[in-house]
């Protein structure tokens, strides 16, 4: 039987299963030395990442066109949180149907490998219908602001997203260990271990606010540990699942744990700016989609160039 | 029996699957819903979908027994119409505009109840502007009145009078906060009572902190 992966992007999926059992033994070793202290948030968090990775796994090892309407519907669930927690003028209703329809239209170009309509379709087309539409309609009150909340939306939520998606259709030969799936788990993994890292460093040894007016609780030494972690991580990983080499996977790792955390707080200030803690209520222990995305909206896009750059 | 069956396949699959997926719900306090009827469910109403939205939170065994109470003129037009409307949606029609020798227009109302059922009113009595509470008709007054026993549960919608609002044909995906409250018990006449649930409602509102959709 031929499976839709290569044997290591499956031997990494079932790394990550190893992984959520010793954080799920180690919450109950924890809640069993110290009975006293509340961990359901701590619990919730690891129960939903036992979901992300199942749903993730699925995803990935079924075929290709699955894995890329996968990433296509985790757009659609972000961009759907991100329309309903920001204001929106009631005037423009109709138009984020055609904010929603770019999302099929996007994957489709992915999904045929047509780079050029991939790399132009939301930053050319998407940028100048949007405001075309909402001239039709006719309503000028807090059109610009409108426009942008639009458009950045889309840029993060569905373009920057997609890039994942594109990793899957790079030509497997480059990559002939891993293929495109391979990058993607690279990717993905390098990022939400980032997130862990920087969160675990912080809590450890975190003294100096890196910061403060946007993401109190971050700082400069969860930051640092963070980078260095994940790059060690990248070196080790890269071997397995992408053309890199060691000095390119030194900066992919630089590249994945700083564009990581600058995607975090990007997505802090949006919150912040509307006055919410957590963007929904889909992942428990974590929060909405957008909680959970906001570091792939800057390394998904960076790395792709990256690794599409120096090797496709 | 056919119907029963399309009804069940109507609400079972085809809404549980468009409020999953193309809206998404937040719901707070869905253990304060009754997990038997009799029982009157009671929201603001925005839009069409609000009464889908409420009957997906009931599980499927209770299908049989949920009634959204509708008004007569609107929702018994054509023949194909009425047939969808009383067979699949399952609405209990009332009259909303009673004219002098008509009986009780909360007859069918009070059958309901003693029958067991859960009737899910919305006693704005129109969809309205869209995410704007309106004051509440005393219909659900005197049915609290006839019926102190019975479980009254204010539940806030927020969300779906943006995804699909009264007029508009073309469904716009958002995710949609319900807050059930707590049950509402009768306080002994009419005007206290009505008050009573215009705060509860209120309240409900103010647990979520919505920007203005204008």
């Amino acid at each position: 039987m031929r499976l839709g992966v290569s044997l290591p992007v499956l031997w990494s999926l079932g790394g990550l299963y190893v992984i959520l059992a010793i954080a799920s033994a180690a919450v109950q070793w924890l809640r069993w030395r110290q009975p006293e202290i509340q961990r359901n948030e701590l619990v919730l968090r690891i129960r939903s990442w036992w979901m992300i990775v199942t749903i993730f796994t699925v995803a990935m090892v079924m075929s290709r066109n699955l894995s890329v309407a996968f990433f296509a519907f985790v757009s659609f669930l972000a961009l759907k949180e991100y329309f309903s927690i920001v204001a929106i003028r009631r005037a423009d209703r109709r138009v984020l149907f055609w904010a929603y329809l770019a999302i099929p239209l996007q994957y489709y170009w992915v999904a045929q490998a047509w780079y050029g309509m991939f790399i132009i379709f939301i930053p050319v087309y998407v940028f100048l219908l949007l405001p075309m539409r909402m001239v039709i309609i006719g309503e000028t009150r807090e059109f610009l602001r409108a426009a942008g909340t639009l458009h950045w939306g889309v840029m993060t939520l569905v373009f920057g997203i997609s890039h994942i998606a594109y990793l899957l259709v790079l030509p497997d030969e480059k990559n002939s260990g891993a293929g495109g799936a391979g990058l993607v788990l690279f990717l993905v993994v390098l990022t939400e271990f980032n997130d862990v890292a920087q969160y675990v460093w912080g809590n450890m040894c975190g003294r100096n606010k890196i910061i403060p007016k946007v993401s109190p609780n971050k700082t400069w030494e969860g930051f640092l540990g963070g980078v260095a972690t994940t790059t060690l991580l990248s070196v080790l990983l890269s071997v397995w699942l992408t053309p890199l080499q060691l000095d390119t996977a030194v900066w992919a790792g630089l590249l994945i744990s700083a564009a990581g955390f600058v995607g975090d707080v990007t997505i802090s200030a949006l919150k912040r700016d509307i006055g919410i803690k957590d963007s929904g209520s889909m992942l428990p222990g974590h929060g909405g989609i957008l909680d959970r995305v906001d570091s792939l909206t800057y390394t998904a896009p960076l790395f792709f160039h990256f690794v599409y750059y120096l090797y496709y | 029996m056919v119907s029963s069956l399309l009804r069940f396949l109507f609400y079972g699959v085809f809404i549980r699957l468009l409020v999953l997926i193309v809206l998404g719900l937040n719901v707070r306090h869905r253990e304060r819903l009754p997990d038997n009827g009799p029982a009157i469910i009671v929201a603001n109403h925005n839009s069409h979908l609000d009464t889908m939205v409420l009957m997906s939170l009931f599980p499927l065994r209770l299908l049989p027994k949920l009634r959204p109470v509708a008004a007569l003129d609107y929702f018994l037009g054509s023949r194909l119409f009425s047939w969808f409307t009383l067979n699949i949606v399952g609405i209990l029609p009332i009259k909303r505009i009673v004219s002098r020798g008509d009986a009780n227009p909360l007859a069918p109302c009070h059958e309901a109840l003693a029958k067991g059922e859960v009737l899910i009113i919305f006693p704005e009595g129109s969809r309205g502007e869209p995410e704007k509470l309106q004051s509440f008709k005393s219909g659900i007054a005197r049915l609290a009145e006839s019926h102190p026993a019975v479980p009254i549960i204010p539940v806030f919608l927020h969300g779906l009078g943006k995804a699909l609002p009264k007029g508009e044909a073309l469904l716009v995906p958002f995710f949609c906060d319900i807050f059930v409250g707590e049950r509402l018990v009768w306080t002994g006449d009419r005007r206290s009572y009505m008050r009573a649930l215009d705060q509860r409602m209120t309240q409900l509102a103010d647990e979520g902190d919505f920007p203005a959709w204008e």
